[in-house]
C-alpha cells in the first residue's frame, strides 16, 4: 500500500501533462467530444435536461416532499372551502335557535354532520352549523389582512430599502411609530370608534397597524439584494428605477416577505378572534369563532363541549397557516438545511 | 458608543411624538362623543356639557388639545379621567400589579423557553426536538384566551390547585398560574427561536474550532454556542415585555386581575379617553425604552458589533 504521503505523480492528471504526441491526450480529448456529442444529443429533450433550478424551484421540489406541507395545504384548501360553501357542509341554519336543544342535552355522535352532532350552544343554536358559518369570518380576516399588510409593507419597505437616505430615515421612523403601538391595543382603540363593526372594519383596523413588521423585513431584504452584482450590472446597463426595483430586486427580496407574511397570517386569525372575543370585535349578524367561545363562558361549568367545539377550529386554522408558514420558511431558507 | 446611545435617544423623539400624536388622535378624532356618553342615556344640560368640555380641553381644536396633554407629560401630570380621578392615580394601582404579572411571566419565559430551545437545538432530529416543535406548534396556535378557560377550568376549578381569579396580586403564588398563560405564546416562540439560533450557530466555524481544541463542552456550550445563539432571543424578549403588558388584557380579564390591562379595557369601552391615551403613552416609553436597552445589550453580547 502507498503511503499516503507521497505526492501524487503528475502524470496521472490528464490536464497538466497535455502533450500532442501523447496517444493519452488524444483519448481524453475524443472522449470529451464524445462527451460533448452526447450532450448535443440530450439537448433537445427538455423532459430530460437537468436544468439550473430557480430558488423557487427548489424550494417548491423541496415543499412537495415535506408531509406537513401536504398536511397544511389540504387543511387549508378545506377551510377555504367551508368559508366559500359552508352550505355544502351543513344543512343546519346557525342563527336557527330552538330552545328545546340546548346546552344541557350532550352532542349527539350519531347525528353525524346534522344539526346536533357537536350538540347545541346557550341559545339552543347548532354548535356545528355555527363552528362552518365561522370560517368565513376568520378565513376572510386573515387573508385579507395579510395581503394588505404585505402590499403596504411591501410598498413602504421596497422604497426604504431603495431609494435609501432621507426617504428611508423618514419612512423608517413612521416604521418606528407605528411599531411602538401593540396590535391589539391599537385595533380595540381603533374599532371602538366603528358603531357597526363588519369583518371589513377588522381588516381594516388590522392592517393599519400591522403593516410595520413587513416593511422592516422587506427593508432588510431590498437593502442586502441592492448590492447584489446583477443590480449593479443592471443599473449600469441603463435599466430604470421601475426595471431595478421589479424586475431585478423584488423577486430575490420577496422570499423572507411571503414566510413572515404567511406565518402571520395565523396571528391575525387569533387577533381577530381576540378582538371579537373582548367583544370589540365582530359582532351580530356575523357568526364568529371568537364571539362564539366569547359566550361558552356562562356555560363553560355545565358544558364545556359549547366552548370546546369553536375554539378547536379556530385553533385548527391557525395551526394550519403557522405549519404551511413554517414548510416555506424551512424550503426557502437555505442555511437550515 | 456614547454617540451611538446619543443618536439613538435622538431618533426615540421623534417615534415618542408620533406614537403619542397617533394614539392620540385615534381616540378623540375618532366619532362617539364622551361627555354625550357620560349622561348615559338622559338628555344632557347644554350648560352642563359644555362646561365639562371645557374642563377637559374638548373645545378646543386637537392639535392645541394634543400641544396641551403633551404639556402636561412633562409635568408628569397625565390629567383627569372623566370620573374626575386623576390618571397618574389611576396608574399607580394598575402598573405594579400588571408589572409583576409581566415580570412572572417573563421569568416563565426564560426558565421554561430557552432551555427547551437548548435541548431541542443541540439535539436536532431527536424524539425531545420533535416533542418540542409540536408542543411549541399547539401552544402557538390555541389563542391565549382558550388556553386561559383550559387552564382555569382544570387546575382551578376541576384540581382546586389555585383559585381561580386573582385575590391578591401582592400574593406571587396566584400569579403563577396566569402568568404562565400569559408567558405561553412567548414562551413557545422563545423555544423555537433558541433552537433554530442553535442549530445554525451548531455548524458555524468557531464551533468546530473550539470542540477541535478540547475545550470542555460546558464551555463550548455555555461561553461560545450559547452567547452567539442568544442574540435573536435577546431582541424577542427585550420587545416582548412592552407587548406583555399590552398583552394582559385578555389575560387580566379571564382571571380577573385589577391591572392595567384591565383598567384599560374598561376606559377604552367607555370612551375614557384621557385614562386610554396616559395608558397606552406609557406603554409606548415602555417599549421605546425596552427596544434601545436591547440594541445596547447587543454589544455586550456580541463583541462583533461595534457602535461608531
Amino acid at each position: 500500500m502507498p503511503d499516503r504521503n507521497e505526492p501524487i505523480p503528475d502524470d496521472h492528471d490528464p490536464l497538466r501533462n497535455i502533450n500532442p504526441t501523447d496517444s493519452d491526450h488524444l483519448d481524453y480529448v475524443g472522449q470529451q467530444g464524445l462527451a460533448v456529442e452526447q450532450e448535443t444529443l440530450i439537448e433537445p429533450d427538455p423532459a430530460k435536461r437537468e436544468q439550473a433550478r430557480s430558488l423557487w424551484g427548489d424550494a417548491w421540489r423541496d415543499l412537495r416532499r415535506r408531509p406537513i406541507f401536504l398536511v397544511s395545504t389540504v387543511l387549508i384548501v378545506l377551510l377555504i372551502l367551508i368559508a366559500i360553501f359552508p352550505g355544502l357542509f351543513t344543512g343546519t341554519d346557525p342563527r336557527a335557535s330552538d330552545l328545546i336543544n340546548n346546552y344541557l342535552r350532550r352532542p349527539d355522535w350519531t347525528d353525524f354532520f346534522g344539526g346536533g352532532w357537536f350538540g347545541y350552544d346557550g341559545q339552543g343554536r347548532s354548535i356545528y352549523a355555527r363552528v362552518i358559518y365561522g370560517a368565513r369570518a376568520s378565513i376572510t380576516v386573515g387573508i385579507c389582512v395579510t395581503l394588505a399588510v404585505t402590499l403596504l409593507g411591501g410598498m413602504a419597505g421596497m422604497a426604504a430599502g431603495f431609494f435609501g437616505g432621507w426617504s428611508d430615515a423618514v419612512i423608517s421612523r413612521i416604521t418606528d411609530i407605528f411599531f411602538g403601538i401593540p396590535l391589539l391595543l391599537g385595533a380595540l382603540v381603533l374599532l371602538n370608534a366603528f358603531s357597526v363593526r363588519t369583518v371589513w372594519s377588522v381588516v381594516i383596523a388590522l392592517a393599519f397597524l400591522g403593516w410595520t413588521q413587513l416593511a422592516r423585513v422587506m427593508r432588510g431584504s431590498v437593502i442586502t439584494v441592492k448590492q447584489s452584482d446583477y443590480v449593479v450590472a443592471g443599473r449600469a446597463l441603463g435599466a430604470g428605477t421601475s426595471r431595478l426595483m421589479f424586475r431585478h430586486i423584488l423577486p430575490n427580496a420577496i422570499a423572507p416577505v411571503i414566510v413572515v407574511a404567511t406565518i402571520a397570517l395565523g396571528g391575525y386569525i387569533t387577533a381577530e378572534a381576540t378582538l371579537s372575543f373582548l367583544g370589540i370585535g365582530l359582532q351580530d349578524p356575523t357568526i364568529s369563532w371568537g364571539v362564539d367561545i366569547s359566550s361558552a363562558q356562562k356555560v363553560i361549568r355545565q358544558a364545556p363541549f359549547v366552548l370546546f367545539f369553536p375554539a378547536a377550529a379556530l385553533s385548527i386554522t391557525v395551526l394550519a397557516f403557522i405549519m404551511m408558514g413554517d414548510a416555506v420558511r424551512d424550503a426557502l431558507d437555505p442555511k437550515l438545511r | 458608543m456614547g454617540h451611538y446611545v446619543l443618536r439613538r435617544v435622538l431618533q426615540m423623539i421623534p417615534v415618542f411624538f408620533g406614537a403619542t400624536l397617533l394614539i392620540f388622535l385615534m381616540v378623540y378624532s375618532l366619532p362617539g362623543d364622551p361627555i354625550a356618553a357620560m349622561f348615559g342615556d338622559k338628555a344632557a344640560d347644554p350648560a352642563t356639557v359644555a362646561h365639562l368640555k371645557h374642563q377637559y380641553y374638548l373645545d378646543q381644536p386637537l392639535w392645541k388639545q394634543y400641544l396641551h396633554y403633551m404639556n402636561n407629560i412633562f409635568h408628569l401630570d397625565f390629567g383627569t379621567s372623566f370620573t374626575g380621578r386623576p390618571v397618574s392615580e389611576i396608574m399607580k394601582d394598575a402598573f405594579p400589579v400588571t408589572i409583576r404579572l409581566a415580570l412572572v411571566a417573563f421569568f416563565f419565559e426564560i426558565v421554561i423557553g430557552l432551555p427547551l430551545g437548548l435541548i431541542a437545538g443541540l439535539k436536532r432530529g431527536s424524539i425531545a426536538d420533535t416533542l418540542v416543535l409540536l408542543v411549541t406548534l399547539v401552544v402557538i396556535s390555541i389563542p391565549v384566551f382558550v388556553l386561559g378557560y383550559i387552564a382555569q377550568t382544570v387546575f382551578a376549578i376541576n384540581l382546586g390547585w389555585v383559585t381561580a381569579t386573582v385575590q391578591d396580586s401582592r400574593d406571587i403564588s396566584q400569579l403563577i398560574l396566569p402568568g404562565l398563560v400569559l408567558a405561553s405564546l412567548s414562551l413557545a416562540y422563545v423555544a423555537r427561536l433558541t433552537r433554530t439560533s442553535i442549530g445554525e450557530n451548531l455548524r458555524a466555524d468557531y464551533m468546530r474550532t473550539a470542540v477541535a481544541k478540547g475545550l470542555p463542552r460546558r464551555t463550548v456550550v455555555g461561553r461560545h454556542l450559547l452567547r452567539n445563539s442568544l442574540i435573536p432571543v435577546v431582541t424577542f424578549l427585550g420587545t416582548d415585555l412592552g407587548a406583555l403588558m399590552g398583552g394582559a388584557i385578555v389575560t387580566e380579564g379571564i382571571f380577573n386581575i385589577a391591572g392595567i390591562g384591565n383598567v384599560l379595557y374598561k376606559a377604552i369601552n367607555q370612551k375614557e379617553g384621557p385614562t386610554v391615551v396616559g395608558i397606552v403613552t406609557v406603554l409606548v416609553i415602555v417599549y421605546l425604552v425596552a427596544s434601545l436597552v436591547v440594541d445596547l445589550l447587543y454589544a455586550v453580547l456580541d463583541p462583533r458589533i461595534r457602535y461608531a
